[in-house]
């Protein structure tokens, strides 16, 4: 019990992140119109492409004798950037079309 | 210097993150806010590549991280690039399942590298470096080693999320190009709840025994005091959770019709989202955290509010009711009434000689890839004087807000394009109402029949028009499964064909006359 009180004292400042973010996530999208849904979602889906740091880190960390560890984290990373890249220019290029008849 | 540089790249990432999804929810500012979330990311990946640091090390392996972003980089751009309008879903998607692959492989990765290390109070943003993990024990005999088991947690909870959000995203990439057809058999809710199960309790099982071999048996502890490197069991069950999950990931999609793909994959969407979260949390990385539990969030909302569009709930979404029991309550062959075919030259003497022409485009528009030659059709009428507008339903296509994409790309001028409401008020005073691959969007039974699987839903009124001209390849049901009186009304005349090919025939036989 203590423990688990501590840990969260420590951690408030995640735990405040986690929550506000819920919030905020949940606000800031609640009045999209229809038409956007799919470059909304789009959008979404390479902004969640940050993951690519953490595939990063678990890369630039790997021992140069751990074959695992630098293979998945080369793998990791090249999924990561297929991801933000893939994700953020598919977006540009649906928001482009309709950006031409406004 | 560099380590608060780098809190600074993440907090600025942080805010275009949120001001991107802002953006994005707005016609006006959209592409801008899209650009700025990239920005945004791409500050905070090479903050992190040049930045980072590991108590005092920095990363190494920069051939490895640039040559993966470098062959990453240019497959997705080439494949965003490349892909057709109609196949933007699937392409989601997939990238959609790259994300959740790529936080599954920082997981089974982090996992393998799990080391007994002295216990320090506070958790897992404190550790002393590896390296001097065997003075610290040699040097202090008091120290106990132990395992950070709160790491053991947001591992696992990345695995299993980023795993089933990986092999859910590939079978509804499957699904949407048609690779992959439905598959249901009997007690496949069951099924797929008790592979759920199985797998949070495996889990739960790697936290429980790793607590129990130390005889520390409560997982409250955050630290396992362990005397031993992990066992190897641990590992084989770990990479049977890994397996169960993409399984489960699998089974969770599959019998999901696929015009419901879109929820699917909005949904799946959030679930990488808090897969990165986890990866944030294991790292004490702010971006990763924001960025990962935003998308998560909206995510979320974001699939309720497909699913409002199309006036169902999530949970008959993904229990998939739909399909199956409409076809046995609707009786299917109940209502065959007749219907009349029109011959092409017919349609198109109608479709010249009318005043307003109202085009109603669905999915079936969008799989035959017919916009450009929909366009067409509008154009030609447009030069004879017919007034043509389209009626777009919120969910026409394959995913809500589609059809404007796919008609946007045809060139087709945004004030044609009449949103459900506007529409409905014009269809009393159109002439011909020319129904392209759409079914249940215009099916009246929404309105009357209230046994219907689809009441309530709001449709287009496309039965008030003078006259209708429904394209479709062949009196098969929708996606519903059920029948449309609409197409046995005196009023309605069918053309059948795939869209694309109906549309050239008909243009050149209104060129002709």
């Amino acid at each position: 019990m203590e423990n688990i009180l501590s840990w969260i004292s420590l951690h408030h400042e995640m735990i405040y992140i986690v929550i506000l973010m819920i919030f905020l996530g949940v606000e800031v999208i609640g009045r999209v119109p229809a038409v956007l849904h799919t470059p909304l979602m789009s959008g979404a889906n390479a902004i969640h492409g940050v993951v690519i740091i953490g595939a990063i880190i678990v890369m630039g960390k790997a021992e140069n004798d751990n074959y695992v560890a630098l293979g998945l984290g080369f793998l990791a990373v090249i999924l990561g950037t297929l991801n933000v890249v893939g994700g953020f220019v598919v977006t540009d290029r649906m928001l482009e079309m309709f950006k031409k008849k406004r | 210097m560099g380590i608060s540089l780098l809190t600074v790249c993440y907090l600025i990432a942080s805010v275009t993150f949120i001001l991107g999804l802002k953006m994005l929810s707005n016609p006006v500012t959209a592409r801008r806010g899209n650009l700025i979330a990239a920005g945004g990311m791409i500050l905070a990946i090479l903050g992190t590549i040049f930045l980072y640091e590991d108590n005092g090390e920095r990363l190494h392996n920069y051939a490895w991280i640039f040559g993966g972003i470098f062959i990453g980089g240019i497959a997705g751009a080439f494949a965003a690039r490349k892909v057709q309008m109609t196949a933007m879903p699937e392409m989601v998607s997939l990238f959609n399942g790259m994300g959740g692959a790529c936080a599954a492989l920082i997981s089974i990765v982090e996992f393998g590298r799990l080391r007994v290390r002295p216990m320090v109070s506070g958790g897992w943003t404190s550790y002393p470096p590896l390296s001097t993990l065997g003075d610290a024990t040699d040097g202090n005999p008091h120290m106990t080693l132990g395992l950070p088991i709160a790491d053991v947690l947001i591992i696992m909870s990345g695995l299993i999320i980023g795993s089933v959000s990986f092999a859910g995203s590939v079978i509804a990439w499957g699904k949407l190009n048609g690779r992959i057809r439905d598959v249901t058999f009997r007690g496949q809710h069951i099924f797929n709840l008790l592979l759920l199960l199985v797998v949070l309790l495996l889990a739960g099982y790697i936290l429980f025994s790793l607590g129990k071999d130390s005889g520390n048996m409560d997982i409250s502890q955050l630290w396992v005091a362990i005397n031993k490197p992990m066992p190897a069991y641990i590992h084989v069950l770990f990479y049977i959770v890994f397996f169960l999950s993409v399984l489960y990931g699998v089974c969770f999609v599959l019998p999901i019709g696929g015009a419901d793909m879109p929820v699917v994959i909005s949904l799946l969407n959030s679930f990488t989202g808090v897969a990165a979260a986890c990866g944030g949390f294991l790292y004490d990385n702010k971006a990763m955290l924001t960025g990962g539990i935003l998308v998560g969030a909206a995510g979320t909302l974001l699939t309720i509010l497909m699913c409002k569009a199309m006036n169902r709930s999530l949970k008959n979404v993904l229990i998939g009711s739909f399909g199956s029991t409409a076809a046995g309550a609707a009786g299917g062959v109940k209502e065959q009434g007749v219907y009349k075919e029109i011959s092409l030259s017919d349609a198109a003497m109608i479709l010249s000689y009318a005043r307003k022409v109202m085009i109603v485009p669905g999915y079936g528009l969008a799989v035959a890839q017919a916009q450009h030659a929909c366009h067409e059709l509008e154009k030609l009428l447009t030069e004879k004087g017919v007034d043509v507008k389209y009626a777009i339903h919120p969910v026409a296509g394959r995913m809500p807000g589609h059809m404007n994409v796919l008609l946007a790309e045809a060139d087709v001028s945004y004030d044609n394009l009449l949103e459900m409401e506007q529409a409905n008020e014009q269809f009393p005073t159109t002439d011909v109402a020319i129904v392209l691959g759409a079914n249940d969007v215009v099916n009246p039974a929404a309105k009357s029949d209230p046994a219907s699987p689809i009441y309530g839903m709001p449709i287009l009124e496309a039965e008030l028009a003078r006259t209708c001209i429904v394209n479709k390849r062949s009196m098969k049901p929708g996606y519903a499964g059920i029948e449309n009186e609409l197409f046995f009304r005196p009023k309605t005349s069918m053309l059948f064909g795939d869209a694309k090919k109906v549309l050239q025939d008909l243009l050149s036989e209104i060129k002709n006359i």
